[in-house]
């Protein structure tokens, strides 16, 4: 326990789920209950990572090795840094929070459990391994229990939403070993991760393919594969059928982490081991940042169902965070070396990715509360239920500001930050995005009006209220929004040096290159 | 070395083809109710043969017959997988519900036979020997193709068999004898020296002979475009032998590919270093890739409009003859290897899916996806088993299937950019394929009644399951054996002239 607190992180759902598959499947009660104690365990766990952490250095901590394959090179390696941390810490409490809003699953809950903690050390992995074999087989096992669980579990037209997902998840999967396969051969045949960040740039200068830069065209095919996930215009469309017909704690693990993977993977790939190429795509990510922000609003504003209205705002938030990581450039010299601009925008997109982990996961389960309830989501099909539900009603405000990014709730620090890092060097993208901003308050604020003023709808004047189970659920992500809202520092602390590595990787390249 | 000589480097081919002869004879003296008793005969010949190699493995490479079977690590990895899928299938047979109403004595004497002629396949360096080794293992899957002779599509599937058979084994002599007419010599390590004298002035005809001898060989590894009989001969034959034809001559196919190329036209490492100057004309690795590619693709667009599991798995099995042979345009040791460590992961996946649509076909009646339906929650170990499987043969991991997968890649990816689009296509090839192996676990799991009661397969069967399920995992996580043993059979016959 001491030396491998990281390998008890990833691998304590696994136990869960051995324990939950033994047990017999009437039992629902003792699945559930084996299921909320592993989470919970985990959730300790990366609490007592948490103060461990220390915070005096960028680099790797908690290092684990051993090996694994050594005809090929590959190794069991983990690690955790500041960028990693809150990810891991998010996940956590978004899983032990997640069994509890799947209390009321009743088809085959045994699978159902199982294979939600399966998903558990899936994506955990991804944020803490350290060697890119083991990244893509954890990678691609989060695959399978997602699909079982988007289509066993799921709204009407579940099956296909599932292969959908699985479909467009595995294009940017090969493409990724194939960017994989090449960097190894590349870097010495090594799947070390912190090997292939200090090498992969010196041994990719100069290489070309068929006359186009190697470096670029690994960078591509890895940017495909996590913008995917992440996931960016033109790959988004998987992800609104996903989040809208998987149960409500699949959609929060969905939306709350699985996005984050994808912008994870570019900070932790795409930008620590090719940074060069970092300075030839920032500008197209910064676009493409703008037309998530402005396309997910506009989307979001045409829906009638409340779910794929929070679906699309996810489209919507992401787009901030991939515009707050293009800031990083303005740290180069032809950009003034704004060090404090690139700061303020990679922090941003980390902290943003941390935000919308909670306020959206707050939003998926407040829209399961309504749904449990009323049987529908069709938000005209609602009136004035701040008179019969009002502690419900109070609660889905202050997730829809924090939606929205009102000040003083988390969502507008990071928000901020991005829009601050980005606007020395994309002046005018972040202008256009600022109306982006103007939407999203406008769908927020419309959809609020519709459900919960107005005229009350008879047909719901007897809707309980929201239940203690629920706000369990709901009041500690409310608390993370507020806290971080007023005060972001504790949060900025732990990712801060990390970021700062980052950022003086990519500059030391760019003052090399004589910037691209 | 002499034949004399010879023979006592030969054990394990003369026990085998003793326990044949002494099964057929056995067969006689067996009611006809107890005839699949003969198994046993065959499954001892087997094991001993196993056990014989084992035993001879530390013995130094040679050549036999007077040069014309090779003994080396290379044809003793490949004879051991052979006779590891046909004790697998034997066991399989015994499962068969179409097979249960007839006399099956012959039945596993032809398979042993067939193994006989494999040892041959995986072993020859000689034309003749090549020819008559293809011939063996043909003839003997013409007859277990069609081996339920009252049923109307066995019967179909074998004579298709023969005719597609009898067709391509006459192209590929003719291209043996201008490989003869040009060298004058039939051993395949003469043949690429002499080759290299021509200095180029028969180009065309090389090439020529090159294509007719490769339609020989892909005929047999069911590489498109010679691939035509495979779907309605899988369909047709018993199940089975459907399984043992997909994966065993499959394998000694592929040997016998890579032996003869790399011997006559030179191994990539060879041709990289100027030994064997392969003549510009003779773009063969090209024509390998192109093959390759277009033998994945076709398997898997054909296989997504099946309605029939076996038949779907039998365009499946196609599409994986293309990914194998993604390792062999480069002839690069991690290309070979990339095709032994697949091979051997193929063998346990593939056999798993046809056992398991077997024993579906035996309780349901049928084998199309809807007999699939809520199979999942009515057999819960043959469900999880047959997710597996399908997983593993998309190539997803922690399974054997992306270990395979991931040798192929890694060797393609590794002979440098100009073999890239090779990746590409296997790549998308992966993901088309899912589409149609996740139809399986569809129906499995989203579709159909949820029955009350769990149906739990017999011991025997069960254990066939595990037997191969568990490799299947177990390879996706730990595979340092088979890479281990991969690397170590890397030792081809050196000719002594």
């Amino acid at each position: 326990m001491e030396n491998h607190l990281l390998s008890w992180i990833v691998w304590i759902p696994v136990i869960g789920m051995v324990a939950v598959t033994l047990i017999p499947r009437d039992q629902t009660n003792a699945i559930k209950w084996t299921a909320a104690a592993a989470a919970g365990i985990q959730l300790v766990f990366s609490l007592i990572l948490l103060a461990r952490f220390d915070l005096t250095t960028g680099d790797f901590q908690m290092y684990e090795s051993a090996q694994w394959i050594p005809s090929l090179n590959i190794t069991y390696q983990l690690g955790v840094d500041g960028l990693s941390l809150p990810m891991v810490v998010l996940t956590a409490i978004l899983f032990f929070i997640g069994v509890f809003v799947s209390w009321n699953i009743n088809k085959a809950v045994k699978g159902y459990f199982a294979l939600f903690l399966l998903l558990d050390t899936g994506i955990v992995g991804v944020f803490l391994s350290l060697d890119f074999f083991l990244f893509y087989v954890f990678w691609e096992v989060m695959l399978l229990p997602m699909y079982f669980l988007i289509g066993m579990w799921g709204g009407p037209q579940r099956e296909y939403a599932a292969i959908k997902f699985f479909l467009y998840t595995l294009v940017g999967s090969v493409l990724m070993l194939i960017a994989i396969l090449a960097l190894y051969f590349t870097c010495g045949q090594t799947f070390d991760m912190i090997t292939i960040m200090e090498t992969a740039s010196p041994n990719l200068a100069g290489v070309t393919w068929w006359g186009l830069d190697a470096m670029k065209v690994i960078w591509v095919l890895l940017f495909i594969g996590f913008a995917i996930k992440v996931p960016v215009f033109p790959f988004h469309t998987w992800l609104p059928l996903a989040h809208v017909e998987a149960p409500t704690a699949i959609s929060v693990i969905l939306a709350g982490i699985l996005l984050k993977l994808g912008a994870y993977g570019l900070l932790r790939v795409n930008y620590a081991m090719l940074p060069d190429a970092v300075w030839w795509f920032a500008g197209s990510m910064a676009i493409l940042g703008l037309i998530n922000v402005i396309w997910g609003a506009l989307c979001a504003l045409a829906q009638k169902d409340l779910k794929k209205l929070v679906a699309y705002s996810s489209i919507n938030h992401m787009g901030y965070a991939m515009i707050g990581m293009a800031a990083v450039i303005a740290a180069g010299e032809v950009n003034g070396s704004n060090y404090a601009a690139a700061q303020a925008g990679l922090n941003g997109a980390v902290f943003q990715m941390f935000n919308h982990g909670t306020i959206s996961a707050m939003l998926f389960i407040l829209v399961g509360v309504i749904y449990d309830r009323a049987h529908h989501r069709d938000i005209n099909g609602f009136g004035g239920l701040a008179t019969s539900m009002p502690i419900y009603s109070g609660i889905v405000a202050l997730a829809f500001f924090a939606g929205l990014g009102l000040p003083s709730l988390s969502g507008f620090v990071s928000e901020a930050m991005c829009f601050l890092g980005a606007f020395p060097v994309f002046r005018t993208i972040v202008i256009l995005a600022t109306i982006g901003i103007l939407l999203n308050a406008a769908y927020f604020l419309w959809a609020f009006q519709r459900m919960f003023l107005g005229e009350l709808n008879e047909k719901y004047k007897d809707l309980p209220e929201i239940n203690g189970r629920e706000l369990f659920t709901v009041i500690p992500l409310a608390v993370i929004t507020i806290l971080f809202g007023i005060y972001p520092w504790p949060f900025l602390k732990y990712i801060g040096e990390t970021m700062n590595v980052l950022i003086d990787q990519i500059v030391a390249v760019g003052a090399i290159a004589g910037v691209m | 070395m002499s034949n004399l000589q010879s023979l006592s480097y030969y054990w394990p081919e003369l026990i085998l083809t003793a326990t044949i002869l002494a099964g057929i004879i056995a067969d006689l003296f067996y009611a006809p109710k107890e005839s699949g008793k003969t198994m046993y005969w065959i499954l001892g010949g087997l094991i001993l043969a196993a056990f014989a190699m084992k035993l001879a493995s530390e013995t130094p490479v040679v050549t036999l017959f007077m040069g014309t079977l090779a003994l080396d690590p290379f044809a003793w990895f490949f004879k051991m997988v052979i006779v590891l899928g046909t004790v697998i299938v034997l066991f399989m047979s015994t499962k068969s519900s179409e097979l249960r109403n007839q006399g099956v004595g012959e039945y596993y004497v032809l398979m042993g036979i067939m193994v006989f002629g494999m040892f041959l396949m995986v072993s020859s360096i000689d034309m003749i020997m090549v020819y008559l080794a293809i011939e063996i293992v043909s003839l003997m899957s013409f007859i277990l193709a069609g081996y339920l002779k009252h049923d109307k599509s066995s019967n179909e599937a074998s004579l298709k068999y023969v005719i597609y058979g009898g067709f391509s084994s006459g192209i590929m002599l003719y291209g043996f004898s201008i490989l003869f007419g040009l060298t004058g010599t039939t051993k395949l390590f003469e043949i690429g020296p002499a080759l290299a004298a021509l200095d180029g002035s028969a180009d065309f005809a090389v090439m020529i002979s090159a294509v007719f001898i490769l339609a020989g060989f892909g005929y047999k590894i069911s590489a498109v475009p010679f691939h035509f009989w495979t779907p309605d001969v899988y369909e047709g034959s018993p199940t089975p032998v459907t399984a043992y034809l997909s994966v065993a001559p499959k394998a000694a196919g592929l040997a016998l590919l890579i032996r003869f190329f790399s011997a006559v036209f030179g191994t990539g490492e060879d041709v990289a270093a100027g030994i064997v100057p392969v003549s510009a004309a003779l773009p063969w690795p090209q024509i390998l890739a192109v093959i390759a590619v277009m033998t994945m693709t076709l398997g898997n667009l054909v296989a997504i409009q099946q309605d029939n599991v076996k038949r779907m798995l039998a365009y499946s099995s196609i599409a994986h003859a293309g990914y194998m042979l993604m390792g062999l345009p480069m002839l690069s040791s991690e290309g070979i290897s990339a095709v032994m460590v697949y091979v051997v992961m193929y063998l346990f996946m593939n056999l798993g899916a046809f056992f398991i649509v077997m024993y579906v076909k035996d309780k349901k009646g049928g084998e199309t996806f809807n007999d699939f339906s809520g199979l999942g929650w009515e057999m819960p170990l043959v469900g999880v088993a047959m997710t597996l499987f399908m997983f593993s043969l998309t190539g997803i991991p922690p399974t054997a299937g992306f270990i395979g997968k991931y040798y192929l890649f890694a060797s393609v990816i590794k002979a440098g950019p100009s073999f890239y689009w090779l990746a590409f296509a296997g790549a998308v090839n992966s993901v088309i394929s899912l589409y149609y192996y996740i139809r399986v676990i569809r129906h499995m799991y989203l579709e159909g009644e949820r029955s009350g009661s769990i149906h739990i397969p017999a011991l025997t069967t069960s254990l066939i399951i595990l037997v191969l399920a568990i490799p299947t995992l177990v390879f996706g996580v730990y595979w340092t054996p088979i890479a281990d043993w991969v690397s170590s059979s890397m030792v081809f016959a050196i000719p002594s002239m």
